[in-house]
């Protein structure tokens, strides 16, 4: 290369000047020519350090305009944090609806089996001919109230049942509240395991790769069920079930 | 009467199971998404569909849409039972063809007047 002979031949005449200068002790002179060696190191340099600027200045850029770090610490994780804190609400009333169904049904099966096992002790007397007339009038009519009592008691046992079967329904809705918050987590994940790595060219870029388990997929067209006090409240919703069948019926349902 | 329960959530199919089963419905099966109800109900013998809205793999409505493109099936009732309160979705389930749409959570009672109206509308000539 041409312009390489030329370089090589003006650096050589640069350090046959140098030695010259400093034979005859021209220090200054000597200093100057160290200075004009050193030029085309130096360009390099800055040129290097100026690319690595660039860089560095489009990295952080395509960082901040990727990233949805600031949207998700300022409006996501607030909202992820009422989700789970309605989450918590919805468990503790499914629990308290339930304790209250078996506190309401729990004297009712203990009334029902003191009864029926006080009835069955004088039946067996009454099966060993021990009972005289007027404690078998009696019994008959102990028996008579026993079976109206036991027909509405154990109606309601029933209800109370169901009840609680029906209280088991926070376990699907705040599932799906909290599955939405693990999805959440790993996008803040990944967005933090973005910003680690530009930070760090030795984090392992097999880590990004890693596929996302199949139940926290992003999904297409649900949402799951309306939180208070988070972005859903924004959203077009009905109340209950009144009003989708008011939606309905304006449809033509 | 077969009806498939189609829900992600095991513990709310147990529910709509016990329900059915208190109005005399014993004859039911589930299926946890609708990639998996889809080929259970093309095999045929099912007379009534409730299913879930946000699953994986198969979304609700898009059982829903399948089930209005199969010919076969076509004219199953299906009832959704769901979470999902925009009035938009419930327009979109509307328009695909839902017979029924209950939010959750919903009481015995609601499942009761909504499946009795659906088999009223059947029945209707």
């Amino acid at each position: 290369m041409g312009t390489d002979e030329e370089n090589s031949a003006l650096q050589l005449d640069l350090a046959k000047q140098l030695v010259r200068h400093l034979e005859a002790g021209q220090q200054d002179a000597a200093a100057t020519v160290v200075r004009q060696l050193r030029i085309p190191y130096e360009r390099d340099l800055f040129e290097e350090l100026g690319k690595l600027t660039r860089d560095l200045h489009e990295a952080l850029n395509s960082f901040r305009g990727d990233s949805r770090l600031i949207e998700l610490t300022r409006d996501e994780i607030p909202d992820a944090k009422e989700r789970l804190n309605y989450v918590v609400t919805m468990t503790e009333q499914a629990t308290h609806r339930t304790l209250n169904a078996v506190d309401e049904a729990m004297p009712i099966a203990e009334s029902l089996h003191d009864r029926s096992a006080s009835l069955t002790e004088i039946w067996q007397r009454f099966r060993q001919r021990e009972l005289s007339l007027d404690e078998f009038r009696e019994f008959a009519r102990a028996l008579d109230n026993f079976f109206l009592a036991s027909n509405e008691e154990t109606e309601h046992l029933r209800s109370l049942m169901s009840e609680i079967m029906m209280a088991q329904d926070f376990q699907d809705l705040t599932g799906q509240i909290i599955r939405r918050v693990i999805r959440l987590v790993h996008e803040v994940e990944e967005n933090l395991v973005g910003l680690v790595r530009l930070s760090s060219a030795r984090m392992e870029v097999s880590k990004e790769a890693k596929p996302i388990a199949s139940d926290t997929e992003a999904v297409a067209t649900s949402h799951g069920p309306i939180v208070p006090n988070t972005h859903d409240v924004v959203a077009d919703v009905v109340s209950g079930q009144d009003d989708v069948d008011a939606l309905l019926s304006s449809l033509g349902f | 009467m077969k009806i498939l329960i189609v829900d992600d959530f095991s513990t709310m199919r147990r529910i709509i199971k016990n329900l059915l089963r208190e109005l005399g419905f014993n004859n039911t099966m589930e299926a946890d998404d609708g990639s998996t109800a889809l080929p259970m109900l093309k095999n045929g013998g099912f007379d009534f569909l409730v299913t879930d809205w946000n699953m994986p793999n198969m979304e609700g409505i898009d059982l829903l849409r399948a089930v209005r493109a199969e010919p076969s099936l076509k004219t199953l009732p299906v009832l959704m039972v769901t979470a999902e309160a925009k009035r938009e979705q419930i327009v979109e389930a509307a328009q695909a063809g839902v017979n029924g749409y209950i939010v959750k959570p919903f009481t015995a009672e609601t499942l009761k007047e909504k499946i009795d109206k659906i088999f009223e509308r059947i029945e209707a000539p």
